[in-house]
């Protein structure tokens, strides 16, 4: 691992205070930039993707400075990279390490894929409880439809 | 289920389901008996459905309830441009339950979060129609004396069909052995099957009815519809591949009944209508007493 860990910090320069979000699958890089509105971001955003991994074959990595993800951001992110950790630095130093988890329910997160469904038609809140956290499928609390890792996409 | 909604058939335990069942059972005997009197029922049907709002409507002026509400978004303020939220906020100010039927899938859930009285779902889009479920349930039972262990087909459009894909689900509590008969185009969907797998009941597909109708003591037969199919040719193909006829009725078993939920076109002909073991329109029949038993079960005046 502290090998993996420093091919990293030779590819990407560190951060002084933020968020790095790491072994993200490389496919996703760019969606989760997309669902953190980080397209926007003002401030210092290192992005990597492509790396190699030996826990993955091909990772990516985001470093987010003087950003801390709230709980709603890190269920976006552990819906499109299950695989991910997230990395608190502050002066440099490594304070927390954890691993995302996908959360058993969403609230107001994900769209529904069903355009007929009543939650794209009206001003309602999305509801879904995740039936299947491997494959990722959520069953609308509404139309009943399970939206899955192919066609999710969010509020 | 005093002041609880009806939504899915999904929120139902059996032996809810059965106390239901046995509710309607004393509605049959005692159809016309005042006891909804102090309530009004409204019927809000943002697209029409003359069968389910009729019945709907019989139910509850046979119990001495009055009916207020609307039979097409044309004739409410949905036409205006006001929001689902919004009516039944005001509806439920004027009512002591509603019965809805909308376009939109998860329409009924979201106005029983958003009404102050109960919601019986009549239909949302392509999603649930519980209370059609039950009436099958209840012609089923009556007719075979249980639910449990039976053999029972269904025929037609089994992918688009949510009349089958409810009943499926409710009868998987029950040891049903299934036979699938459909064109492959309309095959159950693999969602609707992982609730058989899940409880290890039997279920056989095929694409031939002839085969079938001997083994069974319910057949379920639904309407083939032609926009469907993509290629006008498989319609043509398929068409006529899952009519019943008469003549296809003997050497069927004795307590054999036929179900559809109506409406129908040409899935059977009218010659089985007179066959004893004809069974749809008695049916559609048991529809009022089962409707009646819901609401005076959620409206507190039953148990």
């Amino acid at each position: 691992m502290e090998k993996e860990d420093l091919r990293k910090e030779l590819k990407v320069s560190a951060i002084e205070n933020g968020t790095v979000i790491d072994h993200i699958p490389s496919k996703s890089v760019f969606q989760v930039i997309k669902i953190l509105n980080l397209t926007e971001y003002q401030n210092q955003l290192l992005i990597a993707t492509n790396l190699d991994s030996q826990k993955m074959g091909k990772k990516g990595i985001i470093k987010v400075s003087n950003k801390f993800f709230k709980s709603d951001e890190i269920n976006k992110i552990s819906l499109v990279a299950p695989t991910a950790t997230l990395i608190i630095i502050k002066n440099f130093e490594v304070i927390e390490k954890k691993k995302v988890e996908v959360p058993g329910y969403t609230e107001n997160i994900v769209k529904c894929f069903n355009p007929n469904c009543i939650t794209n038609n009206e001003d309602i809140a999305t509801k879904f409880t995740v039936i299947d956290k491997k494959d990722l499928k959520l069953r609308c609390h509404y139309c009943e439809k399970i939206t899955a890792r192919d066609n999710i996409s969010f509020r | 289920m005093k002041n609880k909604s009806l939504i899915s058939i999904n929120d139902f335990t059996r032996e809810e389901h059965i106390r239901i069942l046995e509710l309607a059972g004393a509605f049959e005997k005692r159809p016309k008996q005042r006891i909804l009197q102090d309530f009004v029922v409204a019927t809000l049907f943002f697209e029409p459905s003359t069968r389910t709002r009729l019945s709907f409507e019989s139910a509850a002026t046979q119990l001495g309830a009055k009916v207020i509400g609307f039979s097409d978004a044309a004739s409410s303020s949905v036409q205006k441009g006001e929001s689902l939220r919004d009516t039944i906020l005001t509806v439920s100010n004027y009512c002591d339950i509603i019965v809805m039927r909308h376009p939109r899938e998860g329409s009924a859930r979201f106005a029983s979060e958003v009404s102050k009285v109960p919601v019986i779902n009549a239909g949302d889009g392509a999603n649930q129609h519980p209370t059609q479920t039950l009436l099958d349930m209840y012609s089923i039972r009556k007719t075979q004396g249980t639910l449990d262990n039976l053999n029972i087909a269904f025929v037609g459009d089994l992918k688009y069909g949510r009349t089958v894909h409810s009943l499926v689900q409710a009868l998987c509590h029950y040891n049903t052995t299934f036979h699938l008969v459909s064109p492959i185009e309309l095959k159950l969907p693999s969602a609707v099957k992982i609730d058989i797998k899940k409880r290890n009941l039997v279920y056989h597909q095929s694409t031939d009815l002839h085969d079938v109708i001997p083994k069974v003591d319910i057949l379920y037969m639904t309407r083939i519809q032609k926009e469907r199919f993509s290629d006008p040719l498989d319609y043509e193909k398929v068409k006529n591949a899952y009519v019943l006829r008469n003549n296809m009725l003997e050497g069927t078993r004795p307590n054999l009944k036929i179900l559809h939920p109506l409406p129908r076109v040409n899935e059977i002909t009218p010659d089985v209508d007179d066959n004893p073991k004809a069974y749809y329109f008695t049916q559609a029949l048991n529809g009022v007493f089962v409707r009646q038993a819901l609401l005076a079960s959620i409206l507190g005046v039953a148990d």
